[in-house]
């Protein structure tokens, strides 16, 4: 089934989520192609935050410039901006707990339909740990999820309830898969668009979770 | 007032003590006070208890804490840059308590604030939320989180003049002042001591009212992930 769709691509997900991003918002991207949607923010003025401590984050240095004194939050050398400023851990946090961030983009492993977001551990393998995922989910204005719809044996990732520990309860707003945008409203999700070639036939049928409207 | 040693096993001369709460600065490998590091590892005091948003990397940094079996417990939001670290965890050797990273920022905050305890909405209703008090104010539930107060505090910034006031450089800020502020005592090592009054005042990033001691020296600023990209041809 899965393998007759056409859907979107990582790039085409990231430059989706992008069109979430409006002209001078702060916003907070996490690892893997929520990192990817910079690529597709084009003139709008948006500011990004690294949570270890960095407003104005800028691209990735040339080979031969990187600084070890500025990394990002995946503690990637980076480089920064004439807008840039630099804080320390309390503050950094305190602006994402205090809702001064408009919107945090990040990846899932699963995704409930009344917004419970785990992204963070799955017992019984390598507990890493959540880093400042708990902290953007609960204190920024609007928590967008870029995942892929469906695991490796295609079953839905948006589940009527998470199984895995959960990182935020009823946090997310809005969910950008490969299938396409389903937003979180009282009852279940709705969806909002489809993706290239997905019908909302193909979207609903690869969908655990209740789908409303 | 004399506040300057010259090297971190003289600095941290009769402050180590087995079974001692220890605040690190640092995020990663970047901003890391790896002189009193290796000067804590020699001296071969044990049973500490760490907090530090991450425990370093094999044979690097905290990593170096893990490999003597030095550590018997850490507080950090991610640590999952260490071999060692989940060897030692998996077989029982080693106690971790996860915080998330805004929360362990703020408790370190907190206790050089002198507030034991604070309400956050980060968490509530998943397992960082157990056995903690839940309170709703204004119809949103939050818990009841602690502040730290480390009986020694190890951190690492730019400069310092002999006065303690510090100055750290880009994103090596870190943990570095809330580490700094939650601790009885806190020693400070620098790439840089400057005379007095040549740090603009109103520059000074953390006062030296925080700083008890501090030291001079090289530091290695080991990179964790390089990440470049090519020069577009003109």
């Amino acid at each position: 089934m899965a393998g007759e769709m056409k859907g979107w691509d990582r790039n085409q997900m990231a430059a989706r989520a992008a069109q979430e991003l409006e002209d001078g918002m702060y916003v907070n991207l996490g690892i893997g192609i929520p990192t990817l949607v910079a690529n597709y923010v084009g003139d709008k003025d948006i500011t990004l935050q690294s949570e270890n401590g960095m407003l104005g984050m800028g691209p990735f240095p040339f080979e031969g410039e990187e600084d070890p004194d500025l990394i990002n939050a995946g503690k990637q050398t980076i480089t920064e901006l004439a807008r840039t400023s630099y804080f320390d851990s309390a503050m950094s946090f305190g602006m994402i707990r205090g809702g001064k961030i408009a919107a945090a983009i990040l990846g899932a492993m699963e995704v409930a339909e009344n917004g419970d977001l785990a992204n963070w551990m799955i017992p019984g393998k390598l507990v890493k740990g959540m880093g400042g995922a708990m902290d953007l989910v609960a204190g920024v204005g609007r928590v967008i999820v870029v995942m892929d719809h469906t695991n490796k044996a295609g079953e839905s990732k948006l589940l009527k309830q998470c199984s895995l520990p959960l990182t935020g309860k009823g946090v997310v707003n809005r969910i950008i898969t490969n299938l396409g945008v389903l937003d979180v409203v009282p009852g279940g999700l709705k969806i909002v668009e489809t993706a290239d070639g997905v019908s909302e036939g193909d979207l609903r049928a690869a969908t655990e979770a209740t789908i409303v409207g | 007032m004399q506040k300057v040693y010259s090297n971190a096993d003289e600095a941290l001369d009769g402050l180590l003590k087995d079974g001692m709460l220890i605040a690190a600065g640092g995020f990663g490998l970047c901003g890391i006070p790896e002189l009193l590091i290796d000067a804590i590892v020699k001296s071969g005091v044990k049973d500490l208890t760490v907090a530090s948003n991450n425990a370093g990397v094999d044979g690097f940094g905290l990593g170096k804490l893990l490999d003597t079996k030095q550590i018997k417990k850490m507080m950090s939001s991610y640590v999952g840059e260490n071999a060692e670290f989940m060897r030692q965890y998996l077989s029982g050797e080693l106690e971790l308590e996860f915080n998330p990273q805004g929360t362990l920022a703020e408790r370190m905050r907190a206790g050089g604030a002198g507030i034991p305890g604070f309400y956050t909405k980060t968490g509530v209703g998943t397992q960082i939320a157990e056995g903690k008090e839940v309170k709703e104010f204004d119809g949103e539930d939050y818990i009841l989180e602690r502040g730290i107060f480390a009986d020694l505090s190890i951190v690492k910034a730019w400069k310092a003049d002999d006065t303690g006031n510090l100055v750290f450089r880009k994103t090596a800020r870190n943990f570095n002042p809330p580490a700094a502020m939650c601790g009885r005592v806190c020693v400070v090592e620098v790439e840089e001591i400057v005379p007095r009054g040549s740090l603009d005042p109103d520059h000074i990033h953390l006062p030296g009212i925080y700083v008890h001691r501090i030291i001079q020296g090289e530091h290695e600023k080991r990179i964790e992930q390089r990440t470049t990209r090519k020069k577009e041809t003109a």
